[in-house]
């Protein structure tokens, strides 16, 4: 019987990864790499020894938009401290700022929040080497260069090219370079994102994978120099509440020279963007007399609000913003939580479907359960947007919490965890449960209202 | 060090975790050194220097004893403070977080057994 199923089954690779196992990647961006870099780590401790090859045609060292992966670059407080636990501590030279605070700005006022242990805890950084028209050299190294070089130090090999098409090559994932290189792998990794037209080289190789669904945001740069930077912008985030009509949400992140200015909201356009630098809020965190200048590094990419369907198969795994992410924060820890679940069922459960149901799934699952809370969450958030009473009320709030020595910070670790992205939307939710919260926003949303005077706190 | 750098700063000298305290955090060094220090007829003695990259207060991580030792900055120091709580939430979804503080643990008593194993020899040696 030469061709029986029983035969050809016993002929046919185990699905689990074995010494000279080959791994390949697509896409060297966070997921990517967290995904090679706990890949080998994993392998190494338990004596595995496998083939790993990253294909990401980008040179991180390049200047935008050659070496950028398009995102707003903050590295939320929780993924620092995993990071940090991790062994990987984001060195100087990466980190632009260490964030310890934050302002919200709103047309009622303007609070300061501080982080709850008054420390460093949130990082800007860089995605790519840096914006369109950096002076070089350089001061600082681009984050994703940063952990693709991990990667490559844990023994990653990374393949300068694009990926032309990808096929099944008798069960085998099989990945052709646009040069006609072909690659077999015991297990293909996706991590490309939302931003690529590579997911489309999976509509017939994977039918049942449906990409994330994904909104447009807007991010630019703007050079205001180390100096300005620290005088009208410090070491905070500033996160703006305004009721203009297409906006759901910006925010400023000051780096090094630079400025991050990110907006989210729907059909977003230069007008949009010129009614909100107008603003008597955004102005009053500026440089007096400070206007955009007439070209500057920008970009409108997708960010992933709903998550991917059926992101795994036999020998096959989507990770990251192409798998399941975070709903608006924090995508780089969803990234990060992703890759290392999808390594640690690959090295452990092997690399069948079954074994990523029971051993990647879970951790999609958790971040797409508590991106659904996260809605509930910025529903309330665009309610506060829109009405000015509550605006008063949740000012007020935050005001007396920041000036109260040994207040119960109610509020401000709801707002904090909200908009940094550093817990998960449940613990927000839950936070906002109990009665003394409502009572003390009841109560302030009444007195604010009564003695409208403008809030502003600074911690 | 910068503003670049994270954590909290510490001017040499200030202790950043006291023997004795509740402990609800461990710390992991960003720059710097630190000097552990223990009590030892009413002085402080230094018994280990950790740099950049190491961490201490471990144990309150996973007991709920006080802090078994002083840790003081030797010269400006930055560490990042990582919470018991969302610490532990996170070891919960992904036990192999924990795996670098087992094998530093594992690490830490092979070195005091080393120790106490020389000490125990020079101690027959003068008998």
């Amino acid at each position: 019987m030469p061709n029986s199923p029983a035969l050809n089954a016993a002929k046919a690779p185990p699905l689990e990864l074995t010494d000279g196992s080959r791994v390949g990647i697509i896409g060297g961006g966070p997921a990517g790499s967290f995904f090679a870099y706990f890949l080998l780590h994993i392998a190494q401790r338990v004596g595995l020894d496998l083939r790993v090859d990253i294909y990401e045609a980008r040179d991180f060292s390049a200047l935008a938009p050659m070496g950028c992966n398009m995102c707003g670059g903050i590295i939320s407080e929780s993924l620092v401290q995993h990071l940090a636990a991790e062994g990987i501590n984001l060195p100087p030279t990466v980190v632009q700022r260490g964030i310890d605070s934050y302002y919200l700005h709103m047309d009622v006022g303007s609070v300061r929040i501080e982080t709850p242990l008054h420390e460093m805890r949130i990082a800007a950084v860089h995605r790519g080497a840096g914006p369109r028209g950096a002076k070089l050299p350089l001061r600082f190294r681009g984050f994703d260069g940063y952990l693709l070089e991990l990667a490559e130090a844990k023994g990653a090999q990374v393949v300068r090219k694009r990926v032309g098409s990808v096929v099944w090559d008798d069960g085998r994932p099989q990945v052709t370079t646009p040069d006609g290189a072909r690659q077999t792998y015991d297990l293909l990794a996706v991590a490309a994102g939302v931003n690529t037209s590579t997911l489309k080289l999976f509509q017939g190789l994977k039918p049942d994978y449906k990409a994330p669904v994904s909104t447009k945001t807007y991010i630019c740069e703007f050079l205001l120099g180390e100096e300005t930077i620290r005088k009208h912008l410090g070491s905070s985030m500033h996160v703006f509440l305004l009721n203009l009509p297409r906006l759901e949400f910006a925010a400023f992140i000051p780096k090094g020279d630079y400025l991050t200015f990110c907006l989210l909201g729907h059909d977003i356009d230069s007008g949009l963007v010129q009614t909100f630098l107008a603003s008597r809020e955004v102005k009053r965190c500026l440089p007096p007399g400070w206007e955009p200048p007439k070209d500057f590094c920008h970009c409108s990419p997708r960010l992933s609000i709903h998550g991917a369907k059926h992101p795994f198969a036999d020998r096959l795994i989507f990770i990251g913003d192409c798998g399941v992410t975070r709903l608006y924060k924090d995508g780089i820890g969803a990234a990060y939580r992703t890759a290392k679940a999808a390594a640690v069922a690959a090295i452990f459960a092997g690399v069948s479907e079954d074994a990523f149901r029971r051993h990647f799934w879970p951790a999609c699952r958790r971040i797409s359960n508590d991106n659904r809370i996260g809605q509930l969450v910025f529903a309330v958030t665009h309610l506060i947007q829109k009405l000015r009473f509550l605006r008063r009320g949740v000012g007020k709030m935050v005001s007396g919490e920041q000036q109260r020595p040994g207040a119960r910070r109610r509020m401000s670790l709801v707002l904090w965890d909200t908009f940094t992205g550093s817990a998960p939307y449940r613990d927000v939710f839950l936070r906002c449960l109990h009665p003394a919260f409502w009572g003390r926003l009841f109560w302030d949303t009444l007195a604010g209202n009564l003695h409208p005077n403008h809030t502003s706190s600074r911690g | 060090m910068t503003t670049a750098t994270l954590g909290k700063h510490y001017l040499s000298g200030e202790i950043i975790v006291r023997k004795g305290e509740v402990g609800d955090c461990m710390y992991v060094i960003q720059g710097g050194e630190v000097e552990v220090l223990i009590s030892k007829d009413d002085a402080d003695v230094c018994v280990a220097v950790l740099k950049e990259g190491d961490f201490f207060g471990e144990m309150a991580i996973f007991e709920k004893e006080v802090r078994s030792a002083t840790i003081r900055a030797r010269g400006e120091v930055w560490a990042l403070a990582l919470e018991k709580k969302a610490f532990l939430r996170r070891v919960h979804e992904d036990p192999s977080l924990a795996f670098r503080i087992l094998e530093k643990m594992s690490n830490r008593i092979r070195t005091l057994n080393d120790k106490l194993n020389a000490a125990l020899g020079r101690r027959q040696t003068l008998r």
